[in-house]
């Protein structure tokens, strides 16, 4: 349907508009796609690289994928993309981004080539605080880690 | 509704497991700053704000937020939100 394709298209370069105002760069990038963004939650994936830098000391000859990258991974998906999502209209194109506290458990590893899915729920939004419920799902559909991540987001050019 | 007094202990209450200087707390005034002062983070002091909300059922706008700097600017418009509703 005509209606469904420009919402599709809307939605694509919605995502791609987020993931350029992203402020990261390799190698701590750690967003490939967004799948959905709403004003209550984000939804998104990243796929490890088998050369990641991480791998060759984490751990010596037994690469997996450390929880501070797994807790980074969730925070760029889960409460950075969802920030820059609902500062859409700042009027400032640059954005004061930082992160305040974790609080994750984690129940599964993460090996090189696993792509991972990120699924964020705003838990609120006030005073430039972000505080959302976080959880990461392997390819099987497993439990990863799960947690809460908060941070300050607020437009450079706030009075 | 509490006195002054009243309001800084309940204040004190919400405040405590945010502060991170001890002695500051020990003596705190209301000039006390909730930054400068109990090296709370400002991330910490907008959780301030919401359990100020619930403990007092008002709600504080971002113009109060960003005076809510010391321990006495909190009371003062804890104050004047309580009297306003």
């Amino acid at each position: 349907m005509a209606v469904n394709t420009f919402n599709n298209d809307y939605a694509l370069q919605n995502y791609a508009h987020i993931l350029s105002k992203l402020p990261y760069r390799k190698p701590f990038l750690f967003v490939d796609r967004l799948h959905s963004i709403t004003e209550n939650g984000v939804e998104g994936s990243y796929t490890f690289p088998e050369d990641s830098y991480f791998y060759a000391g984490h751990f010596a000859g037994n690469p997996i994928t450390p929880g501070v990258i797994l807790t980074e991974v969730m925070a760029q998906i889960g409460v950075v993309c969802l920030g820059l999502f609902l500062l859409a209209d700042a009027q400032s194109g640059d954005i004061d981004i930082a992160l305040t506290s974790t609080q994750i458990d984690f129940y599964k590893p993460v090996f090189p080539t696993e792509t991972v899915l990120v699924r964020s729920t705003k838990d609120y939004f006030r005073f430039h605080k972000l505080k959302c419920t976080v959880e990461m799902l392997n390819s099987n559909g497993e439990l990863v880690c799960r947690g809460a991540i908060s941070g300050m987001m607020k437009p450079k050019k706030y009075a | 509704m509490q006195t002054k007094e009243e309001l800084i202990e309940t204040l004190k209450k919400i405040v405590k497991p945010y502060v991170q200087d001890e002695q500051a707390f020990e003596n705190l005034t209301e000039d006390t700053d909730f930054i400068k002062d109990l090296k709370i983070n400002s991330a910490n002091l907008v959780d301030i704000a919401l359990d100020v909300e619930e403990a007092y059922d008002i709600e504080i706008d971002n113009e109060s937020m960003e005076r809510m700097l010391t321990v006495g600017a909190a009371v003062e418009i804890i104050m004047s939100k309580l009297q306003s509703t």
